[in-house]
């Protein structure tokens, strides 16, 4: 076969490398759709012998290793024990396995809530990311309860707050670690005015009431901000160490 | 150029030596390459390009799969057609999906040519073209387990080469893909019949897991939408290789040493990454994460943590006034606190915990208490007024 020239062959060439593009990305979304389905089977295979095989799983160090890439490579929680007799002796990982998970779902989310998160919520995560079986649905907030417990003796980094009718609170990051303030006094500062409320940080920076609110009264429990009732709508927070800057500004 | 792929010189099963050439040279379409005075091994699936020497070795070589080439042909030679035509120019089918690395990523180019110093040989031409269009990989399943690749022959009668013939270029990739994906499948059920199989194939496995999960990414992103899935993953990725466990040692104490060591390793890096400090739940958290399945409980972590100053580990426990336990960098003790405060404080002339906080990116509430130790210390001075607390250089030090 000789090459062909002239500009017929040309366009010839390029409509052909086209419909080769054409075919090329058609043939990916199938892989795609081929992948998402082997992803599938991969992750429940994957939580079903992590529930049934834990202790053969445990025992071979070189398979454990591998078996943890796998459920890292797909998403897979390996840590999947059911509350088992001794579990309610506090014997057993269960309550271990939930506490991890725990901490996990308020690591994850804490860009967003500032490490406050209601217990609700945290459940519905935690059993979302735990896994489809029917045993993972069945842990209750009682459970979760039992689980923080365990955390205490860290000290009061990781509390549990009643807030009552039932609900609670958990409170993952403690006050030394806590960036909120910082950031409503940097709030402050780029608003030029030397005061903020509450409806500022709601709406601007997406924090919900709880959150907002527990920062602005710790802020005046330190002496770093101070109450004014006089606005008609709502509480008003000023800063003293922004007074000097508003006036010369 | 793109098609080429890294492999190491091995035949596959099912695939066989067809010819060998020497001092051939690789174009990219019409452009030079690096890959010159090579040798080239054509087999019934694949043509190889090595250094003189590597491909017998079984050393990594360039290796162009032949279901790319749709058809070829011989450049005639110089310009006065001189001593025959040197080159040979294969037209090549867009790059799959999947494929292995090779030396390009991307390449212009929908042909390549190999160039022959000492002119084509007839016969390697012949050869090439006939395995060109045998399409050998067609009657074979590269992926498939040997198990089941010996179900599946017995299973199926063997296809008719005059069938497969037929397909041309596309229509084969297609199925060659197709077949790739059953055969992954497969092996994948195989897999997970049961705890000895997965042991026994868990090397595949682990490496179909990430491929397929590295092919989902590639599309979407991320393999999950949910925010504890993506950490989950991520915490598990960063795993501990031999989790130090109780049993290995003969005392508590023995085993307290132990873990605190391994804490220490892991955590460097991790504390370097978020500030220095994080609060002890966290890391305990993200240690079980790394051990997988040998969870420790949070009083063997405390125990621990206890250690990891009489181990001289770079960091230490620490418990706030408030009652929270934190792990900490040692570079976030008082006198390195005090002097990287004083030099903040040097360069702003006066500072507030507020203003701190924000340069140090810290809270307000650590703000204070690194202030507070500098004072201590006696690297600043306070002054309290009705605007708050401000430190201002200590005087005395320096003016006495």
């Amino acid at each position: 076969m000789r090459r062909r020239a002239g500009v017929g062959a040309i366009q010839k060439q390029k409509l052909e490398q086209e419909k080769y593009r054409e075919k090329g990305s058609e043939i990916q979304e199938n892989q795609f759709q081929q992948m998402s389905k082997q992803l599938e089977v991969f992750r429940e295979n994957l939580e079903e012998f992590a529930t049934k095989h834990k202790n053969e799983i445990k025992k071979n160090a070189q398979f454990r290793r591998q078996f943890q890439e796998m459920c890292a490579a797909i998403g897979v929680d390996p840590l999947a024990s059911g509350k088992g007799f001794w579990s309610v002796l506090g014997i057993g990982d269960f309550y271990y396995e939930l506490g991890v998970q725990i901490v996990e779902v308020c690591l994850a989310t804490n860009y967003k809530n500032g490490g406050l998160i209601t217990l609700d919520e945290l459940r519905s995560r935690l059993v979302a990311a735990r896994g489809r079986a029917k045993k993972h649905q069945d842990i209750t907030n009682e459970d979760l309860l039992a689980a923080v417990k365990k955390l205490r003796i860290f000290g009061n980094g990781f509390t549990v707050i009643n807030i009552g009718k039932g609900k609670w609170l958990v409170q993952s990051v403690p006050g030394e670690l806590n960036l909120d303030q910082t950031l409503v006094l940097q709030k402050a500062n780029t608003l030029g005015t030397a005061w903020i409320s509450s409806s500022i940080l709601t709406g601007d920076l997406g924090w919900n009431e709880t959150r907002a609110q527990n920062a602005l009264n710790y802020m005046v429990k330190e002496g770093l901000a101070w109450i004014d009732t006089q606005d008609s709508t709502e509480t008003l927070y000023w800063f003293p160490s922004m007074f000097a800057e508003c006036v010369s500004a | 150029m793109d098609r080429f792929e890294y492999i190491e010189a091995r035949l596959f099963e099912g695939e066989n030596y067809l010819k060998r050439e020497k001092n051939v040279k690789i174009y990219d379409g019409d452009d030079k390459t690096q890959y010159v005075d090579g040798e080239v091994v054509l087999t019934t699936h694949r043509i190889l390009w090595g250094k003189p020497g590597d491909i017998p070795k079984g050393l990594t070589c360039l290796s162009l799969p032949l279901y790319y080439v749709f058809c070829l042909e011989e450049e005639s030679g110089g310009v006065f057609g001189l001593g025959g035509p040197k080159r040979i120019i294969l037209h090549l089918g867009p790059a799959l999906p999947g494929k292995r690395p090779g030396p390009a990523v991307v390449s212009p180019y929908h042909f390549v040519k190999f160039s022959f110093k000492d002119g084509i040989d007839p016969l390697f031409y012949k050869a090439l073209s006939d395995a060109v269009n045998a399409k050998a990989w067609e009657r074979s399943t590269p992926l498939t387990s040997p198990s089941s690749e010996s179900a599946v022959t017995s299973s199926r009668p063997p296809v008719a080469p005059v069938n497969s013939k037929i397909r041309s270029g596309i229509v084969g990739i297609e199925r060659s893909i197709e077949e790739q994906h059953r055969a992954t499948d497969e092996s994948i059920s195989v897999a997970f019949q049961d705890l000895r199989k997965l042991m026994e194939k868990a090397k595949e496995m682990v490496s179909i897991s990430k491929t397929i999960s590295a092919k989902i990414r590639e599309k979407q992103g991320d393999i999950s939408e949910d925010d504890t899935v993506r950490f989950k993953s991520y915490l598990m990725s960063l795993g501990i290789d031999d989790p130090v466990t109780r049993d290995t040692f003969r005392s508590d104490s023995d085993y307290y040493v132990g873990l605190a060591q391994q804490i220490s390793d892991m955590m460097v890096a991790v504390l370097m990454d978020c500030g220095g400090i994080m609060s002890l739940a966290d890391v305990w958290c993200r240690v079980n994460r790394a051990r997988g399945l040998e969870l420790i409980s949070p009083e063997d972590l405390l125990n621990a943590c206890k250690l990891l100053q009489t181990i001289g580990a770079p960091m230490s426990l620490r418990k706030f006034p408030s009652g929270a336990c934190v792990l900490q960098l040692n570079s976030q003790r008082d006198e390195e606190v005090a002097r990287s405060t004083s030099q903040l404080r040097e360069e702003n002339g006066t500072l507030t915990p507020v203003k701190l906080s924000q340069l140090a990116n810290v809270s307000v509430l650590l703000a204070r208490e690194r202030l507070f130790t500098t004072e201590r210390l006696g690297l600043a001075c306070r002054d309290e007024s009705i605007e708050g607390l401000a430190f201002y250089p200590n005087l005395f030090l320096t003016k006495a």
